[in-house]
């Protein structure tokens, strides 16, 4: 019998509607894979099996009667930064010890009304602040790839990893992520998938613990492209809970996918090629302009002179509403409560002890930028740069420009306890360097998986659209894929 | 601009996150080392630049002011680390 966990959502949508197998039998299949990896991987932090079974069991139910949804019986991991209705959710922080929610997210609501089985909760860097997912309260999610004859651990990226990890080492079909400076994109392309950030206001952000709200976005991760322009069709909404949702028609993105991208016009931004970027990173984007003018796009070079303003702007609007959005962790509500001489006290004691060292750091910078005196030096300036990056993009569509390429990252996936990075905060921002000015700018960014570096590891492109044009991605991307070919990590787990 | 530790421990405190002396030492090293880092944005000119205040131009959406949701208290409390009746239990914050 075939390895039903290899098989991409469109194949299995086609193999439960013939029924050639059960969704249980496709659940159980993956539940048994988790229980194998999990020690060693860590990529979920609660596993829902007798609600995966009862949800299976119901979609077969419905599959046998011919009916069902998008996703009906697909196996997927939930980030723990979703609201689920009783479940785990407590961002991988310390501070939400034990908090079940009385909800659902919206986002979770639309992919389970659409016949998707929830197999558990992702881990993720502590309230999705990081890009190694080594910030978790639940501890380090391994990456499932590692270096040709190497037997050292890699991180999967951040702060999606759990999402990336389950997703690469066959843990679930597809999994939900988010992305606030390339949460989505950067473990995508550590794990060989492809993960897609829509354009703001494309999803709702109802009942996603909050981090930065003006830059939150939920995607998912998942093998194909078509995969995940399956998945965005069902997590995509808009919704009266999320005002900041847009009412603009979620169009059918598998139909774009195969059409050819002859006439394109492709932009390439200058600024994207920094000093001291490996000859490998150069080589793939150069890579991906041959695929892309062989199958007739225009390439074009354009120029972004903001781009590197992105990352510090980044630095001060995330933090100070970080620092806003935090503010709710009091010891009161939910979840963890440490106890002082008084309730000044207790406050501080139950920050101290249930936020971890990377989301004190972003607090703390939040606070200061807004705190009385500073808001106009820092804020304020950044919020106007952000404009500024916002008017590089406009100029590019404005001349005729249908999508933009670059790399996805500056590197490949690093050691896990790498000394520099955690020696120097900002090294480990600069993952986030190509993606970040997607979020700045509100616009949906792709990252297709595009070749392995000399190490055996993969990397992965970008391609940057125009806002709700999440449909030129993944005909774009798709051709990417067709020439790059499908990247599966060596099993060395479970 | 750069913080000294003093500084740190007042954000700390509006921050209401308790610091030890050496966390404050230690975060007053991290937190000059980001703010050196955002210094880059002096180079940019913004004269006459509008600050952005949302990425999609969309006006706000509105809905009637009525009433949509309620009557779970028990809900609303359901996750609290102490409640009573419903109530949440803090520490006596009136003499």
């Amino acid at each position: 019998m075939t390895d039903l966990t290899k098989l991409t959502i469109a194949d299995a949508r086609e193999g439960l509607k013939n029924k050639d197998y059960s969704s249980l039998e496709l659940t159980d299949a993956f539940l048994s894979n988790i229980e194998a990896a999990n020690a060693q991987l860590n990529a979920y932090v609660a596993v829902t099996p007798d609600k995966a079974r009862d949800m299976a069991k119901a979609s077969d139910e419905k599959l046998a009667k011919g009916e069902g949804g998008a996703l009906e019986g697909i196996p997927l991991g939930i980030k723990d930064l979703f609201a689920t209705k009783g479940v785990h959710t407590q961002a991988c922080s310390h501070i939400l010890d034990s908090f079940k929610p009385a909800y659902e997210s919206t986002v979770t609501t639309n992919l389970w009304s659409d016949g998707a089985v929830m197999l558990g909760k992702l881990n993720m860097d502590e309230f999705a602040m990081g890009s190694s997912n080594e910030t978790s309260y639940y501890g380090d999610v391994i990456n499932p790839w590692r270096k040709t004859g190497s037997n050292q651990d890699l991180v999967p990226g951040g702060s999606s990893g759990g999402s990336a990890t389950a997703v690469a080492a066959r843990l679930c079909m597809g999994a939900t992520a988010t992305d606030t400076g390339g949460s989505i994109r950067q473990p995508a392309a550590f794990t060989g998938t492809v993960g897609i950030k829509p354009t703001y206001g494309r999803c709702s952000r109802w009942g996603i613990v909050a981090f930065a709200s003006s830059l939150d976005q939920a995607g998912p991760i998942a093998h194909t492209v078509r995969d995940s322009a399956i998945l965005l069709k069902s997590m995509a909404s808009v919704d009266p809970k999320d005002t900041t949702s847009v009412d603009i028609e979620v169009p059918d993105y598998e139909a774009v996918i195969g059409k050819s991208v002859k006439g394109l016009k492709i932009g390439i931004p200058a600024e994207y090629r920094l000093d001291g970027m490996p000859a490998e990173i150069e080589d793939l984007w150069q890579k991906g302009i041959a695929w892309l003018k062989d199958a007739g796009a225009e390439i074009t070079e354009i120029s972004m002179p903001h781009t590197k303003y992105a990352l510090p702007a980044y630095y001060i609007v995330a933090p100070a509403e970080a620092s806003s959005n935090l503010a709710r962790y009091d010891g009161v509500r939910y979840g963890l409560r440490v106890p002082g001489k008084d309730i000044v006290e207790m406050y501080e004691n139950t920050r101290a002890e249930g936020f971890g060292d990377e989301v004190k750091r972003r607090v703390l910078i939040g606070t200061y930028v807004l705190s009385a005196g500073y808001y106009d030096a820092y804020y304020l300036k950044a919020q106007k740069v952000r404009t500024l990056i916002k008017r590089d993009f406009d100029l590019a569509w404005q001349n005729g420009v249908d999508a933009i390429l670059t790399p996805a990252t500056p590197s490949a996936a690093f050691g896990v306890a790498d000394q520099e990075l955690h020696a120097d905060p900002v090294k480990m921002y600069l993952n986030d360097i190509f993606t970040v000015t997607v979020n700045m700018a509100g616009l949906p960014g792709i990252s297709v998986p595009a070749g392995l570096d000399k190490d055996g590891l993969p990397l992965g492109l970008q391609l940057i659209g125009k806002p709700f044009d999440e449909a030129t991605l993944f005909q774009v991307g798709q051709v990417i894929e067709d020439a790059a070919g499908s990247f599966e990590p060596q099993k060395w787990w479970g | 601009m750069s913080v000294d530790t003093e500084t740190v421990k007042r954000v700390a405190r509006l921050a209401r996150i308790k610091v030890s002396e050496d966390d404050a030492t230690r975060m007053t090293g991290e937190l000059n080392a980001i703010l050196g880092f955002v210094e880059q944005l002096d180079e940019v000119n913004i004269d006459g630049v509008e600050p952005m205040t949302s990425v999609v131009e969309q006006t706000m959406k509105k809905r009637v002011d009525g009433i949509t949701d309620g009557n779970k208290a028990g809900d609303i409390t359901l996750n609290a680390p102490a409640s009573e009746d419903n109530f949440f239990m803090v520490p006596k914050v009136v003499e």
